[in-house]
Order: C-alpha cells, then sequence, then structure tokens
C-alpha cells in the first residue's frame, strides 16, 4: 500500500520534488549561514538584496548581455564545427584517424589553460571568450557527433540507397534523427560548460560579463555579491536550456514515445 | 543483352572467406516475373541484393537496365522516427513533388495493402510484425517502380491476408509491366506468381533446378496451384536442396 502512493507522488507531482530538493538545499544554506556567519555564507535573504542591488545599479543587465554573447557565440561556433567535422569523421575513416586523437587531446587540456592562452593570442577583446569557449566544448560536441554517426544503422543506409533517396534526405531523414539522440545530450553539457568558460574567461580578462563582475565582488571582498553573480549565472544557464535545447530535444523526440524503457 | 532484361552472369560471392553464391546465370525478361528458392542460408537474400546492385559479386556481371528500383527487404527496414506514412513517403523522396503530394500517394497506397487511416499514423514500433512488412511493401510499390524485388515479402502474414498481397503485387506488376525477382520460403507462392523459379542450394549456393511455371499467373486458380506444388515437390532435385534444413 505504501509503495502504491509513493509511486503516485512521483508520477504526479515531479515538480514538486524538485521544489522540496531545492528547498532543502536552501534551507541547509540558512542553517550553513547561522552557523558561520555572513562573512563566509551570507543569507539567502541578504544574497537575494545583493542582487537586487547589482540590478538597479545598472551592473546586471550589460553583465548578462555579454557574458550570453561570449558564451552563446562560443557555443554556436563549437556546435558548428564539432557536428559537421564529427559527422564527417563518423563517416570516413581516414578522417577519423585524423581528427580523433587531436580532439582527445583538445578535451584533455584543462579549460584553464585554454582561457589563458586565449588570453595571450587575442589580448582582452571578447574575442577571447568565444575562443576558449569554442575550443572547449567543441571537441565534447564532435565526439558525440562521431558517435551518432557511425552508429547509424547500415541496414537503413542501404535502404536509402536501393530508394535512391537523395544525399539531402538521406541526411535529414536518415542520419539526423539517429546523431541527433548522441548530440543533444552533448549539446546540453557543451552549453553548461559554454557558461563556465566564458565566465572564467571574463573573470581573467576584464572585459566585462559576470566574470568580470565577480572579479569585482572578490576585490571588493563581498561574498553576498559574489553569491548573487553565481545565481545569476545558474539562472541564465537553466532559461537557456530550457528555452532551447529542450524544445528541440522534445521536437526530435516524440517518436520515442512509448518504445519499450522509455517513459511517455 | 539490351531488350531491359534483368540478366545476370557467373555470379560468385563469399563473405571473409566463405562462399556463399558460386556461378549462379539468371536471366528476367522485362515483365517477367522469377522466384528465388532455396534452404534458409543457401544465399537467396544475397543473390537478391547482387540483382539490385546493392552489393558487388566478387565475379560476374549484373546488367540491370531499370531506372526505379524498389526492395522490400527481409527485414522491413523502416525509419523507427517516421510514421507510416512517413515511411512510405520516403520511397518518393527522390521525385519532384511537394510533400503533400508524396503524403497523399503514401496514404492511399496504405489502403491498398490494409493500412487504413489509424495506422497511418503510427510510428514502427506500434505496428505489428505482418503491419510492418506491409508498410514495406507499400513504400515500394508507391515509387511505381520498374523492378520489383521482394524478399520473402509475405512470410509474416496469414494466409488471407497474404494472398491478398499477392495478389496486389500481381495486378500491379501486370498492369504496369514490372520486372519482378521474389524470394520465397513458400512453393505457393512461386507456384502463384512466378513464371519462371530457380532453386539454389545450400554452401555454396548454386542452382540446382530451374522452373517453369507456362500457364498466365491470372489464371492459375487453387486446383492448379496444389497440382503444380504436388509435381515440384516430387522432383529429386527440389527435395535434395531442401534435405540439409528438413534433417540437420
Ligand atoms: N554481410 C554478411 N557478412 C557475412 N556473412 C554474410 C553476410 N550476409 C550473408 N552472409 C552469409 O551468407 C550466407 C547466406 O545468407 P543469406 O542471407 O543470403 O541467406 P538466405 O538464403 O537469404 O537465408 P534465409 O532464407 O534464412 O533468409 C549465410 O551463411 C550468411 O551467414
Ligand atoms: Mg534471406
Amino acid at each position: 500500500m505504501p509503495k502504491i502512493s509513493w509511486r503516485r507522488l512521483a508520477g504526479g507531482g515531479e515538480r514538486r520534488w524538485g521544489m522540496l530538493g531545492l528547498a532543502a538545499v536552501v534551507a541547509l544554506w540558512e542553517m550553513g549561514h547561522s552557523a558561520y556567519g555572513d562573512f563566509v555564507l551570507p543569507s539567502p535573504l541578504s544574497t537575494l538584496a545583493a542582487l537586487g542591488r547589482l540590478a538597479s545599479d545598472g551592473d546586471l543587465l550589460p553583465a548578462i548581455v555579454t557574458t550570453m554573447r561570449d558564451a552563446l557565440s562560443g557555443f554556436l561556433a563549437a556546435t558548428l564545427a564539432g557536428s559537421v567535422l564529427g559527422g564527417l569523421a563518423g563517416r570516413s575513416m581516414p578522417v577519423r584517424a585524423m581528427l580523433q586523437p587531436t580532439a582527445t587531446m583538445l578535451i584533455g587540456v584543462p579549460a584553464i589553460a585554454w582561457v589563458v592562452l586565449s588570453l595571450l593570442w587575442f589580448g582582452g577583446s571578447g574575442l577571447a571568450a568565444t575562443f576558449s569557449v569554442a575550443v572547449a566544448a567543441g571537441p565534447v560536441v564532435f565526439a558525440a557527433a562521431t558517435q551518432g554517426t557511425r552508429t547509424v544503422d547500415g541496414g537503413l543506409r542501404t535502404m536509402a540507397r536501393a530508394f535512391r533517396v537523395p544525399l539531402g534526405a538521406v541526411i535529414v531523414d536518415v542520419y539526423l534523427p539517429h546523431v541527433l539522440s548522441y548530440l543533444l545530450p552533448a549539446l546540453g553539457t557543451a552549453l553548461a560548460m559554454s557558461w563556465k568558460v566564458a565566465v572564467m574567461a571574463e573573470l581573467l580578462s576584464g572585459a566585462g560579463g559576470i566574470g568580470d563582475g565577480l572579479a569585482a565582488a572578490r576585490a571588493e571582498v563581498d561574498t553576498a555579491k559574489t553569491m548573487a553573480w553565481v545565481i545569476v549565472v545558474v539562472a541564465l544557464l537553466l532559461v537557456v536550456d530550457r528555452l532551447v535545447i529542450e524544445p528541440v530535444r522534445r521536437h526530435f523526440e516524440t517518436w520515442r514515445r512509448g518504445l519499450p524503457g522509455e517513459t511517455a | 543483352m539490351s531488350d531491359g532484361a534483368l540478366a545476370a552472369s557467373g555470379i560468385t560471392r563469399g563473405f571473409s572467406g566463405a562462399k556463399v553464391l558460386h556461378a549462379v546465370d539468371l536471366s528476367v525478361p522485362k515483365g517477367g516475373v522469377l522466384a528465388i528458392l532455396g534452404p534458409s542460408g543457401s544465399g537467396k537474400t544475397t543473390l537478391l541484393h547482387i540483382l539490385g546492385g546493392l552489393l558487388r559479386p566478387d565475379a560476374g556481371h549484373v546488367e540491370l537496365p531499370f531506372e526505379r528500383p524498389a526492395f522490400v527487404f527481409q527485414d522491413p527496414l523502416l525509419l523507427p522516427w517516421r510514421t507510416a506514412r512517413g515511411n512510405v513517403a520516403f520511397g518518393l523522396a527522390g521525385r519532384r513533388l511537394s510533400r503533400a503530394e508524396r503524403l497523399a500517394r503514401a496514404r492511399s497506397m496504405l489502403v491498398k495493402v490494409g493500412l487504413g487511416h489509424s495506422e497511418a499514423g503510427l510510428y514502427p514500433h506500434q505496428l505489428s510484425g505482418g503491419m510492418k512488412k506491409r508498410v514495406a511493401l507499400a513504400r515500394a510499390l508507391v515509387i511505381e517502380p520498374d523492378l520489383l524485388l521482394l524478399d520473402e515479402a509475405f512470410s509474416a502474414l496469414d494466409v488471407g491476408l497474404s494472398r491478398e498481397m499477392q495478389q496486389l503485387v500481381r495486378l500491379d506488376a501486370q498492369e504496369r509491366g514490372v520486372t519482378v525477382v521474389l524470394v520465397t520460403h513458400d512453393l505457393s507462392e512461386a507456384v502463384r506468381l512466378a513464371d519462371e523459379a530457380v532453386v539454389l542450394s545450400g554452401r555454396p549456393g548454386r542452382i540446382v533446378t530451374r522452373l517453369s511455371i507456362d500457364r498466365p499467373s491470372r489464371l492459375r486458380d487453387d486446383a492448379f496451384v496444389e497440382e503444380e506444388i504436388r509435381r515440384i515437390a516430387g522432383q529429386e532435385a527440389i527435395r535434395d536442396a531442401f534435405r540439409p534444413t528438413l534433417s540437420g
């Protein structure tokens, strides 16, 4: 009997459980605050107040715009280059053999090293952040696109060839839906990574953006302000994920509904 | 030969050293129907793929003077992310037709294979095995092929439905002069549809018997089919060819 009511709660109110988890985090945060005091961990409320001050001072919006630009431009470049090259590598052994070791190597380079290098190469311009993001996220996209393209059902390819289906339709109808099931989760990861790397680059370059704000908050030893910026980054990431990636995922995966092992 | 016939000569093919087909010669006149029979694993599917130009023979030559070949594969090979209707329309992807026109043709061809409006919107994983086979058949027929290659296209269907689908293929093929090659385990299917049949032996597959069925296929009634099957099944070579699968 208890089993049934548990299932009903979980199935009926997934969002409610999510809210409960968040509330638990906030409660822990509040407890940490009362244990360690304002300097180490400002209370959720004073963080919100700091956020309000950022907004009213007019610092918030420009920072958001800059960080969006840095993260999304790099993410876009990573997505384009990663999926095109990955698609080619998935289809052609020589291309794969040539690019795979490079991609593996690039994945191994710490993101902060890319930031430092691109600051040396591009100076304090916004390009440094874009480049760091692209080069950090690109290999992740590349790996997923390669794997997706490689594992396309050979039977379906033969079928398309038998019906003399033109290349464009083969890519759209045979390759893309399969590749996307690999690519979309990777794009989610790459997007989160883009945000982190962009903020990191901004922090070091001082050319504006949330990272720059973080650097300022650190210089002022203002923990509440720092936490406020963190909240801004996380909120932005969530909004973009929900607004861009999630609808795409839902659109392309409607056919999976009712597949064994999938929930509706 | 350049009279529009499908012709294959000296077809030999192996997979990783093991020979699957040995020196197969065939020819099907334009508008003719050939059945390929043989025990499981004798290379029927392999031969059909070679005849359709999907697989290169190790030796031998295929003459393939067709513009619009269509396949029904042994596995239905439907796109899992397209509905039944979308899968049938995919056969028309290379044609200069509007999307609406493609879907309309797909829908009416699905009706001909007995799949109505409610099934047309289902995805392959929501269809039964026989329904998938019929979607694959509809995808092949919708392009109005001049060469039709069928790999056990009727095998997942019950007797009545299988007869109906055979009828559909026969009428369509006769009306438009389609050349047909069909692979089957079912002697009655061959006797109903084919003008000629070849029987492959197992390992490596080579042609052991050629049969011809002279009466025009529209005049073959049940009595004739039964009579023919009895006559053919009585032949020594045929019993030999099928023996390995019967007694191990
Ligand atoms: N791609 C492949 N790679 C390796 N071996 C293969 C391949 N395709 C077929 N074979 C082998 O060739 C032989 C003939 O296979 P084929 O599918 O042509 O048989 P079949 O006559 O169609 O059998 P069935 O009636 O069971 O469909 C089998 O032994 C099979 O293992
Ligand atoms: Mg077969």
